[in-house]
């Protein structure tokens, strides 16, 4: 190994110029057009005339030594080694021969890793760590992003959906994968109030910042044995769980009230409509794990609905506005409840006000 | 006692299906690596017991910075010794996530000898994710990491590292060069991303054109999505072999275009390039036969974030054009004058969208000297209670309020 007497800091990522393939560095910025030569492969074609071939695979986002080296032994065997990963943990080959399409296509496929994710399909679900490596988690996310990506496999490998449709897990409100603009997005809740260790809150948590945390302002502060603490009220509290985030004595964690939520219809791109937020569509499921079957179910179901009854283009969010709410509970069987009321901040903005209502 | 510890008949589950399994890497890591064996181990208990066997937080890192580590300790560490330290380091990844594979094998070297060998490729924000080691092995493994020409990405109330789209190294949408507007970017402040100085985070994110394939607009606190000024590229001939390949341009291209600003007579498509919003939706179905224009560059909006604390936003509009090769000053000059700001005026924990929120967009304009323009609103307020200021009241003499058209 290298001496290593030099300690860097502050020399930041490595250029990203010496990771492009040779043909990409000659035609960045001069690609003309490209095209999807079937799910999960793509060409692009620069002004030179020059053919860059991709082939994308989805994989766990949690993934060991072993598989990023089987990708590196793919890389050398087929792409040069060259390969990148994108923004929703897909591994993408970049090729220059086209007669290594399908005999990388057949190794990944026997590896397990499926091709697909682009177009009309459903990509791999973008999500957060779950019980593997965080501590305000109300859910799993490996967990459950498996069980649904089974169920939903050949929606990736496949681009038969009437547009795309994207899926994303985030375990608490916090959203580390900011979940808030997918078109179906699985939420980990809390829905009990955090329940204040006093013993510990003294000695770890400054009372002043526990209390101006709260953006319902539920937490006071409170004489508890002859010490300063805090109190909750419990019916101003919405389980945002911030409180926990700057105060480890608040937990709200619970294994029988946390669970997760199902918001649809959001979407980031500008194409046709405008970027927006998902809508609640199931306000509570319970944490079943190992495989979470009603959270599968009701996805699997909401997939379905939208992929019988949108039309071409159309994302969930797009069709959602085109039938109408109403129209949208009725199809999926999903029901309408007091929950689905905005009752925060904007509320007064997704309340109907108008007479158009579809009989 | 270990035997107990090694049957996980919950995670077994998650073996079978197609999709590839997370048990299977975290099984494949456990042969040679304990930490590894007891993740597993700590998290088939969770399964069991729906709950998350992680502690609050704990402040851990490398010599020199704030962030970039972030601490996790078991609460069961009698149970799974090798996962009591269990800190997750982020390294920031390169502009658009290209590797090449002998790079990757040296970063598995490097996790092999100090870590789990367990990864996220990659986090919500696009770093390299290192999942699990020990405190003394933080410093080691960042050692050989910077001598491989990486370093740590951003986490607490930091810049946090920029992520950026494929841009012009593989895409012809791209309106101007994300990756390196990136690299730039993350290089000028590498000093804001491993020392926080901000009340909380503050993150960039680079999108090539509208189609925003790194969810600019959902998730940056200042969002450069790519667009551009004068008509989209056409092509008569390309347009006119989709349609005899049987795209209905009418219905699939015309009928989708949200301002209507095209007529498609079965043998031309017209464009009023004036009324176009620039969506993309055309230029998507259509990808041999339309493009962006030659003019361009990108728009810049603020304030994008997830609900913690006041509520989700998305960014709005700062600044609605600015030429490619202009984006890096621009930039800079934008971003001092409005880290400034927030410095002094963001409370603990608000990112600069709540900011503007709660001090209103039209003091933030002031604040950072740039005059309010119409782009930057769906539409004028329909509210009557405006904050006149009071030297805009008494200089309107002329009742026009000339002072407040500055």
């Amino acid at each position: 190994m290298a001496t290593q007497a030099e300690r860097l800091t502050d020399i930041g990522p490595p250029d990203f110029r010496q990771f492009l393939h040779p043909l990409i560095k000659k035609n960045y910025g001069q690609w003309r057009y490209h095209e999807i030569l079937a799910p999960g492969v793509l060409c692009h074609v620069a002004e030179s005339g020059d053919r860059l071939y991709t082939v994308r695979a989805g994989w766990p986002r949690l993934v060991g030594l072993a598989s990023v080296r089987l990708m590196a032994d793919l890389a050398e065997k087929y792409s040069s080694g060259y390969l990148r990963f994108t923004s929703r943990n897909n591994v993408e080959f970049l090729l220059a021969d086209p007669q290594n399409i399908e005999p990388l296509k057949q190794e990944l496929a026997a590896a397990g890793f499926p091709v697909g994710g682009t177009q009309n399909s459903i990509s791999n679900i973008v999500h957060t760590q779950g019980w593997v490596h965080c501590h305000s988690s109300a859910t799993d996310a490996s967990g459950i992003v498996k069980a649904v990506m089974d169920r939903l496999c050949d929606q990736f490998t496949e681009q038969k959906l009437p547009g795309k449709l994207r899926i994303a897990l985030a375990c608490c409100l916090n959203m580390c994968g900011a979940v808030h603009c997918s078109d179906i997005a699985i939420l980990g809740i809390h829905r009990r109030a955090p329940r204040v260790q006093h013993d510990t809150l003294r000695k770890l948590c400054e009372i002043p910042n526990v209390i101006s945390s709260c953006p319902t302002g539920a937490i006071r502060s409170a004489t508890v044995d002859g010490q300063p603490s805090v109190e909750v009220i419990e019916e101003q509290c919405m389980f945002c769980a911030n409180c926990y985030t700057v105060c480890p004595s608040m937990p709200l964690n619970d294994p029988e009230n946390d669970g997760l939520s199902i918001w649809v219809g959001g979407k980031v791109s500008n194409a046709r409509s405008a970027p927006r937020f998902s809508k609640l569509a199931i306000p509570f499921i319970p944490n079943n794990p190992p495989r979470w079957p009603e959270v599968v179910e009701a996805v699997a179901n909401i997939v379905d609905v939208y992929a019988r009854n949108a039309r071409k283009f159309e994302r969930v969010g797009d069709w959602i506005e085109r039938i109408g709410w109403p129209r949208f509970f009725e199809l999926t069987g999903i029901p309408f409840t007091r929950y689905h009321i905005d009752d925060f901040r904007y509320a007064g903005q997704t309340y109907a006000r108008s007479t158009h209502i579809r009989y | 006692m270990p035997d107990d510890n090694k049957k996980t008949p919950l995670l077994d589950e998650l073996e079978k299906g197609p999709w590839p399994s997370f048990v299977k890497e975290i099984k494949s890591a456990a042969e040679s690596e304990p930490m590894a064996a007891d993740l597993l181990g700590q998290l088939e208990l969770s399964y069991q017991e729906k709950i998350s066997h992680w502690k609050h937080g704990g402040i851990v890192g490398v010599m020199g910075y704030g962030g970039g580590v972030i601490g996790r300790y078991s609460d069961v560490p009698e149970k799974f010794p090798n996962v009591a330290h269990f800190h997750t380091m982020r390294v920031n990844m390169p502009s658009g996530w290209f590797y090449t594979s002998e790079v990757l094998r040296k970063i598995c070297d490097i996790w092999e000898r100090h870590g789990s060998g367990l990864f996220n490729f990659h986090g919500s924000t696009g770093d390299i994710i290192l999942l699990g080691t020990r405190t003394d092995q933080l410093e080691p493994t960042f050692q050989e990491l910077t001598h491989l020409g990486f370093d740590l990405g951003g986490s607490g109330s930091v810049m946090r590292s920029p992520s950026a789209c494929v841009g012009q190294a593989r895409c012809e949408w791209a309106c101007y060069d994300t990756m390196d507007l990136c690299n730039e970017i993350t290089h000028t402040y590498q000093d804001e991303l491993h020392r926080p100085p901000f009340p909380y985070k503050f993150k960039f994110k680079f999108s090539g054109c509208p189609n925003d394939c790194v969810a600019s607009i959902a998730r940056a606190d200042l969002s450069i999505i790519g667009t551009w000024k004068d008509d989209i590229q056409q092509d008569n001939a390309a347009i006119a072999e989709y349609a005899a390949a049987g795209v209905d341009i009418q219905k699939d291209v015309c009928d989708h275009c949200p301002t209507k600003c095209m007529e498609w007579d079965g043998k031309k498509l017209k464009i009023q390039n004036r009324e176009c919003v620039r969506c993309m939706h055309c230029i998507n179905v259509l990808p041999k036969a339309l493009r962006p224009g030659k003019e361009k560059g990108a728009v810049v909006l603020i304030g994008a974030k997830a609900p913690i604390l006041q509520g989700a936003l998305l960014s709005s509009v700062l600044i609605p054009f600015v030429p490619a090769d202009e984006l890096l000053e621009t930039l800079k000059e934008l971003v001092s004058r409005i880290w400034d700001f927030w410095g002094e005026y963001g409370n603990n924990r608000e990112r600069v969208g709540e900011l503007i929120q709660r001090v209103g967009m039209a003091t933030f304009l002031d604040a950072i000297g740039l005059d309010p323009v119409p782009e930057m609103i769906s539409a004028p307020r329909d509210n009557p209670y405006i904050f006149f200021k009071k030297e805009d009241a008494e200089a309107a003499g002329d009742g026009n309020g000339a002072a407040a058209q500055r």
